[in-house]
């Protein structure tokens, strides 16, 4: 058994005409909370997307316990794909089932349970994320909070090895906030899962990650432990941890001189 | 100076010509890969039916109301237009014959395939189309599960399903709403009506064409608008013009259908 669950190698990936990655390596080792970091643009929720095998690098691999994610057949990255869990930005959730029915859902495709057997695992995931009342309501009846929890829940229905999480907290009032940073921490280390989560808020992910990668420029631009983030002197990591407007990202968007554009 | 503008916009214009002739060919290509895919994934759909059946409900009962209520008033129009003409030439009594023909052979396919695609083609188109604009679907592939399986195939075969039964009540209503007006309203004998029509009608010729072209018209329409969801770019924008596609595409398609299927049938 490797120590890293995923290994992430020189990957290059790019659409049609424009490069996001240009050799990117990372590495996830278990049990850990490894963040991505990064502005929006910046191919973050894409690195999810080569990990779970959507996308196919244009150099370099992705390995995910051992075994190149490209080089699977599609059996094979089904395989692969029933051993991790992924949080979507909005939730993803089925808007035509409830609650019960979507945390069922994975069990009910994946699994040959009995029904009654499904009924007590659906209630004991929502009771972890702390909705088990809420199991009969219908997506569109929940909050922006609510809806990311269920989500979690339904991510998590079949004990995953890889939980990846991306932006879980876009569009999050601060309570709903503080409650899906600490399911994040709680979840993985009750379950001794690998948590990987792309997102670009700061203060959360200082507070429960265990290790960081900052992306920029398809490069990783720096990597580290919170506490050495903080201190960092680099100028993007200052201006991305303190929230500066202008710095090495620029506050304008490329464009031709400003007094030849207005005056002709 | 104007003679080179006139060439750079020609060639704009044959590059944007080849390129929309590039991005037609592509699609049809993509449509028919993810027909194949579709019918390689369709083992599931027959594993749990109840998968389909609930899209029959979906598609074929929530139909109901618009297939019956427009056959029943073209059925009654028929009436009155075939008399008008029919009694000119004292043959009256065929208009039993003149409606059921109108109606199997080609009214009831057709119209209903035409109202198919504007009620259930649509709401699928939609459905698939919000699908993969809320992430529904990649969450789906994520979970290992295959959206063509899950969400495409249960769908195209209960639009298999569903239309040539809305054809085959379409044509009855259609009926119904013909004797309505010719026999209570105009005074048409009711024995005539009746004994013509079962004459007449021919059950290989008529019935089983009629049948025919509502299932190769079922096949169009419901892979159309399958097609154009999956295909949406996930905006609003995308969606709603996908959703447009699948009417204007499958209308045309089921008339261009029908016209190849009718020479085939009577030569």
């Amino acid at each position: 058994m490797t120590q890293n669950i995923v290994e992430i190698d020189n990957l290059s990936f790019g659409y049609k005409n424009r490069t996001l990655h240009k050799g990117i390596s990372m590495s996830f080792p278990r049990g850990k909370v490894v963040a991505i970091m990064g502005g929006s643009g910046s191919g973050k929720t894409t690195l999810l997307r080569l990990i779970g095998g959507q996308f196919k690098p244009s150099a370099g691999e992705v390995r995910v316990d051992g075994q190149v994610v490209h080089q699977q057949n599609r059996e094979g990255i089904y395989k692969l794909r029933r051993r991790m869990g992924m949080l979507f930005q909005q939730g993803a959730l089925f808007t035509d089932l409830s609650v019960y029915d979507n945390v069922a859902f994975p069990m009910r495709e994946l699994t040959d349970l009995p029904e009654s057997m499904i009924h007590d695992l659906v209630l004991m995931k929502l009771n972890a994320v702390g909705l088990r009342g809420a199991h009969s309501l219908m997506p569109t009846e929940l909050s922006g909070g609510m809806a990311r929890r269920v989500a979690l829940a339904r991510a998590i229905a079949l004990d995953p090895d890889i939980m990846m999480y991306d932006e879980p907290f876009a569009g999050l009032d601060p309570i709903s906030m503080a409650v899906i940073c600490d399911l994040i921490r709680t979840l993985n280390d009750a379950l001794g899962i690998t948590s990987i989560v792309v997102t670009h808020d700061v203060e959360e992910t200082f507070s429960f990650a265990d290790y960081i990668y900052f992306v920029a420029d398809g490069v990783v631009a720096a990597e580290g432990r919170p506490e050495d983030l903080r201190q960092s002197t680099l100028p993007f990591i200052h201006q991305f941890v303190h929230g500066e407007k202008d710095g090495p990202v620029p506050f304008h968007y490329p464009a031709a001189d400003y007094k030849l554009d207005l005056l002709g | 100076m104007i003679r080179s503008k006139i060439l750079i916009r020609l060639v704009r214009s044959l590059s944007k010509l080849g390129s929309d002739f590039i991005d037609k060919v592509w699609r049809l290509g993509a449509g028919a890969r993810l027909f194949g895919l579709m019918l390689i994934s369709s083992g599931e759909s027959f594993r749990r039916f109840r998968l389909v059946v609930r899209e029959v409900y979906f598609t074929g009962v929530m139909s109901l109301v618009i297939i019956s209520v427009s056959a029943f008033f073209v059925g009654m129009v028929l009436a009155l237009q075939g008399y008008n003409t029919l009694q000119k030439y004292g043959s009256s009594e065929a208009i039993g014959v003149l409606v059921a023909l109108a109606l199997v052979r080609e009214l009831g396919p057709v119209v209903t395939a035409l109202l198919f695609a504007g009620r259930a083609g649509t709401a699928i188109t939609a459905e698939i189309g919000l699908m993969k604009a809320t992430e529904q679907l990649a969450a789906m592939e994520m979970m290992a599960v295959s959206p063509i399986s899950r969400v495409i195939a249960p769908r195209f075969w209960a639009g298999v399903i569903a239309l040539p039964i809305l054809a085959a009540l379409f044509s009855m209503i259609g009926i119904l709403g013909g004797y309505l007006v010719a026999v209570p309203l105009i005074g048409v004998d009711s024995g005539a009506f009746w004994s013509q029509m079962q004459a007449n009608v021919d059950w290989q010729f008529d019935i089983v064409n009629g049948v025919i072209k509502s299932i190769v018209f079922g096949v169009a329409c419901t892979i159309i608008a399958l097609f154009e969801g999956y295909d949406a770019p996930p905006t609003a924008e995308g969606v709603s013009r996908a959703t447009t596609r699948t009417v204007v595409t499958s209308s045309l398609v089921v008339l261009a259908l029908d016209f190849v299927l009718t020479s085939f049938m009577i030569v």
